[in-house]
């Protein structure tokens, strides 16, 4: 008699057990989620082309491809920074004007109807690219120019353009090197303006540009390993040039096929381009990200979703009814009293042609390093003349 | 004169070798330091060792308490130690580097006569209106009334109330223990009305390590010197609504006196648009049980992306922009309803996300289509619509409701929206985060100019870091002695001028001149000249070593 009553509670025992079991089990699950949720809660984007002239035409390209994924994805266009070194869609050699294409036969023009560039053509500098990462801008800046990150913001940063080995070409005139780089994203960690970073980059060499990084919660992708060329994908014979670079043109191809709700995290990101396609060798590096790449999201940098609430609760206002009364005279007075409406004095042009050009900073004469040695090696001779040559040597 | 012609030469050789070492001699001592100083990058002195101070800094809020008792609340011999002074410091147990501690400092005193007479009034209304035109109060204290235990000035069952403005009532006792129990009781009125862990949680939200991932409702829009508030109204239908809304009016009646009374907390600007023909990314979806159209919970993230672009909230100031947004939905999609996590309509139609604003969805009475053709005048209803969105903005800024204790009535609020004691709790807050912000903007900078030796700091910078040094340390004082207004604009202080140190474009000026760049530029420039005189000093150096072990190999 004893025995069922005892198995009977064993039995119940034992349901009691899994049921707590799994509700902890469940709840550790709920946490362990959380814990793999990046804290971000808004979204960056800088996109940045730096080489000018029409047989770059894939580069800026490459850029606006981008530019519209992460548009597409949700980033708004307040949030990102996109930096043109040259204007191809109004290039006077551009057969199809106001267009970029990025297919071959013209099948994708990424350059739209809303495009919005904050840097264009000779603003495109590495100054300009530092003092936008680093906030040290003039107080004059507008802020569609201005990169307002804070530390719960996740920011995409993309260039391209041509490089070699620690450097980035900018504008056919100056270079960015791996070490300033990693220098300006130190400067970010510690003012806290990013919450984490995801750098890509598609030139010559790429990988050699994240080599130098030491600041947390970057991970960097890039095209091509030290000593490799990144490779242009197709030229179209109509337009005449290559139209867009081999890698960029497998992670657009990637990302479209994302939505603001797909679930596909970064690891796939790392196997798009594989050598068979790319001719070089993608690189990657996340040892100083702080999540498992698995666990990150592609919307996590390439989107933006925003946290909402429902507002539940509303203020009880005293209605005031002289309001509704006197609108409505407000009304028919304001379309009375329409005044001529007028520009103001807005720039002084005779000031503005007359100008005075501004004074450049002043560089040293060509041969002054020469005339410095000249003068150095004629001191020399002079004070202890030819033949005590011997004495010295 | 082979003699002769051998010591003319070894002359020659002796004056040789001492015209190298004193080339050697000028070039070391004299040029090296020389260049050394000449190139370096000017560093204007900081204080180190002050912003290094400020990361141990203790914060003691102090919070003045006047408790004033009349004649029957508690026993007469109790009533014969008034007046005194009682302290209560708490420490707050939030996980941050900078220890903060909450003190309340109770002055006890006996009431006056006219205090008296209020406080025997029939209603609690009565009293504080009897008792508020008499003083002001001073930002940050405030003042609680002991009343007694039988006293009709309270609902029975209420212990105590907390009224508008800096004031509250509870009821006394007749007991031994009179001044403890009656203490704790003020200590709990007080923390409602001024500091708990809660409030000082959401203002270090930023800075808590381990909040990142908790839920996002503590997230209140990050102190700044200015708002700008934009009121947009979309109407995407011009065919069929021809809306009307009197926002002069509202913004008139009900929006400025709230600003007006946050108007401590920094200046306020507002504006407003109408935009037409501008959609919400979403589709909603028909509910045909209801005959209406819903937008579920989980597709309200992406409403706001495609429409923020069209509110030109860049253009408007750089200041932060909170954007409030009133849709009326087309006529194809009307009525249009939000529906929360449970598929129930939500009762105020209205969601807002932290840090960027809200959006009220305004439906049209049906009955207005019955009448006229299209297009329909709508005349939007402000109060309806100003009461949402002063509620959200009360939540956009972080004024929750109060954690009221047990048995405690709460006054209705007021008519701006906003209670006096809010408006404190706000800049206990802000004050805070500022003073959490600065130091580590501080500490920052110091931290980067130890780790890159390129940057510059120049002599304004430098200014700028000394008086942001001295705004923290007097914000930290005159917090710690209760003079909540002084320390909030000190705070401010702080935030801008370590915020302008730390952003001057100057900062960057050598920042792209890394050290193996520099020896590409020296090299050609030293090498000529250093190559002739490290030989000639290695030559004389050999020969010195030569002759003197030639005399020990003679003996």
């Amino acid at each position: 008699m004893a025995a069922p009553c005892f198995f009977s509670r064993l039995w119940r025992a034992a349901l009691a057990l899994l049921a707590l079991g799994s509700l902890a089990a469940s709840q550790i699950e709920d946490q362990a989620k959380q814990f793999f949720r990046s804290g971000h809660t808004n979204n960056w984007a800088v996109l940045v082309c730096t080489s000018r002239f029409w047989f770059n035409y894939r580069h800026v390209a490459n850029t606006l491809s981008v530019y519209r994924s992460v548009k597409r994805l949700g980033i708004p266009d307040s949030h990102i920074v996109l930096m043109l070194a040259d204007d191809m869609a109004c290039n006077a050699r551009n057969p199809k004007p106001a267009t970029v294409f990025s297919h071959k036969n013209m099948e994708l023009n990424v350059y739209g109807d809303d495009v919005e560039v904050d840097y264009r053509s000779y603003e495109v500098t590495v100054e300009n690219f530092l003092r936008v990462l680093t906030g040290r801008i003039p107080p004059s800046t507008p802020r569609s120019k201005r990169l307002l990150s804070d530390d719960r913001s996740n920011i995409l940063i993309y260039m391209t353009g041509h490089g070699g080995n620690g450097f980035l070409k900018f504008q056919d005139s100056e270079e960015i090197t791996n070490i300033e780089l990693a220098d300006a994203f130190e400067q970010m960690w510690q003012k806290r303006r990013y919450n984490e970073l995801l750098f890509i980059i598609d030139t010559c060499q790429g990988a050699s540009m994240y080599e130098r990084f030491y600041s947390p919660n970057i991970m960097a992708l890039a095209s091509s390993q030290v000593g490799e060329d990144s490779l242009s994908h197709q030229p179209d014979p109509a337009i005449g040039v290559h139209l867009m670079d081999r890698y960029t043109f497998y992670v657009l191809e990637f990302l479209e096929e994302i939505n603001p709700a797909s679930q596909t995290n970064m690891n796939d990101l790392f196997q798009v381009c594989p050598k068979s396609l790319c001719v070089s060798t993608p690189g990657h590096r996340t040892d100083l990200f702080q999540r498992d790449p698995k666990h990150v999201l592609i919307t996590d940098f390439f989107g933006s979703v925003r946290k909402v609430e429902i507002t539940t609760e509303t203020l009880s206002l005293q209605r005031d009814s002289q309001i509704t009364e006197s609108s409505y005279k407000e009304d028919r007075m304001d379309e009375e009293l329409m005044e001529p409406l007028k520009y103001a004095e807005q720039l002084p042009v005779a000031q503005i042609i007359h100008q005075k050009p501004k004074l450049k900073d002043w560089h040293p004469p060509g041969g002054f390093i020469l005339g410095l040695w000249a003068l150095i090696i004629m001191v020399f001779f002079k004070t202890y003349g030819i033949k005590h040559m011997k004495f010295i040597f | 004169m082979a003699a002769v012609g051998a010591a003319a030469t070894h002359l020659d050789v002796v004056r040789g070798k001492r015209a190298a070492l004193f080339f050697a001699a000028v070039a070391i001592l004299l040029g090296l330091p020389l260049w050394w100083k000449t190139t370096e990058t000017y560093r204007a002195p900081l204080p180190y060792s002050q912003i290094s101070a400020l990361n141990a800094l203790q914060l003691r809020l102090m919070v003045p308490v006047t408790v004033v008792f009349t004649r029957d609340s508690i026993p007469l011999d109790d009533q014969e130690k008034l007046p005194f002074t009682v302290v209560h410091e708490r420490e707050i147990p939030l996980k941050y580097k900078m220890k903060i501690k909450c003190r309340f400092q109770k002055a006890y005193r006996r009431a006056l006569d006219h205090e008296e007479e209020a406080l025997s009034s029939g209603s609690v209304h009565e009293a504080e209106a009897m008792l508020a035109e008499l003083k002001e109060q001073a930002e940050g204290s405030l003042t609680v009334y002991v009343i007694s235990e039988y006293s009709s000035l309270l609902p029975q069952d209420m212990m105590s109330y907390i009224g508008p403005e800096r004031t509250a009532v509870v009821r006394g006792i007749m007991h031994r223990e009179a001044f403890n129990i009656i203490g704790r009781r003020i200590i709990q009125i007080a923390q409602a009305m001024s500091l708990t862990e809660d409030v000082l949680a959401a203002a270090l939200a930023d800075h808590l390590p381990e909040d990142k991932w908790s839920s996002d409702k503590r997230r209140p829009l990050k102190s700044s010197l200015g708002y700008e508030i934009t009121f947009s109204l979309l109407n995407p239908d011009p065919k069929s609504h021809d809306v009307h809304w009197d926002i002069e009016g509202a913004v008139q009646h009900y929006v400025w006196p709230f600003l007006n009374a946050l108007s401590a907390a920094g200046n306020f600007s507002v504006d407003s648009q109408i935009l037409y023909y501008a959609m919400l990314g979403v589709n909603p979806r028909f509910d045909p049980t209801s005959f209406s159209y819903y937008l579920p919970m989980h597709s309200l993230p992406h409403v706001i992306n495609p429409v923020e672009s069209r509110l030109g909230s860049s253009a408007a100031s750089l200041y932060p922009v909170l954007n409030f947004l009133l849709y009326v939905p087309e006529l194809a999609h009307s009525p249009l309803y939000i529906q929360d996590m449970d598929g129930a309509p939500v009762a105020t139609n209205a969601f807002h996300s932290p840090r960027w604003g809200g959006i009220m969805v305004y439906n049209i009475d049906p009955k207005a289509y019955n009448a006229s053709e299209l297009p329909v005048r709508v005349e939007v209803d402000m109060v309806q619509v100003m009461e949402v969105f002063l509620a959200q903005l009360r939540l956009l800024f972080g004024i929750a409701q109060p954690q009221v204790p047990p048995k405690c009535l709460l006054s209705g609020p007021k008519n701006e929206g906003l209670m006096t004691w809010e408006l404190d709790q706000l800049l206990w807050a802000r004050s805070v985060e500022n003073l959490a912000t600065a130091t580590t903007t501080l500490t920052s900078l110091a931290q980067l100019l130890g780790k890159i030796s390129n940057i510059v700091i120049k002599d304004d910078v430098a200014s700028e870091v000394y008086r942001a040094v001295a705004a923290v340390q007097k914000a930290a004082e005159e917090l710690a002695s209760g003079h909540l207004s002084s320390a909030f604009v000190a705070s401010q202080e702080a935030v801008t001028s370590s915020e302008r140190a730390f952003f001057d474009p100057s900062l960057l000026h050598l920042l792209y001149f890394p050290d193996d760049q520099k020896f590409a530029i020296y090299i050609p420039l030293f090498l000529p000249m250093a190559v002739p005189i490290l030989l000639s000093l290695v030559k004389i150096f050999l020969e010195m070593h030569k002759s003197w072990r030639k005399p020990e190999k003679i003996d």
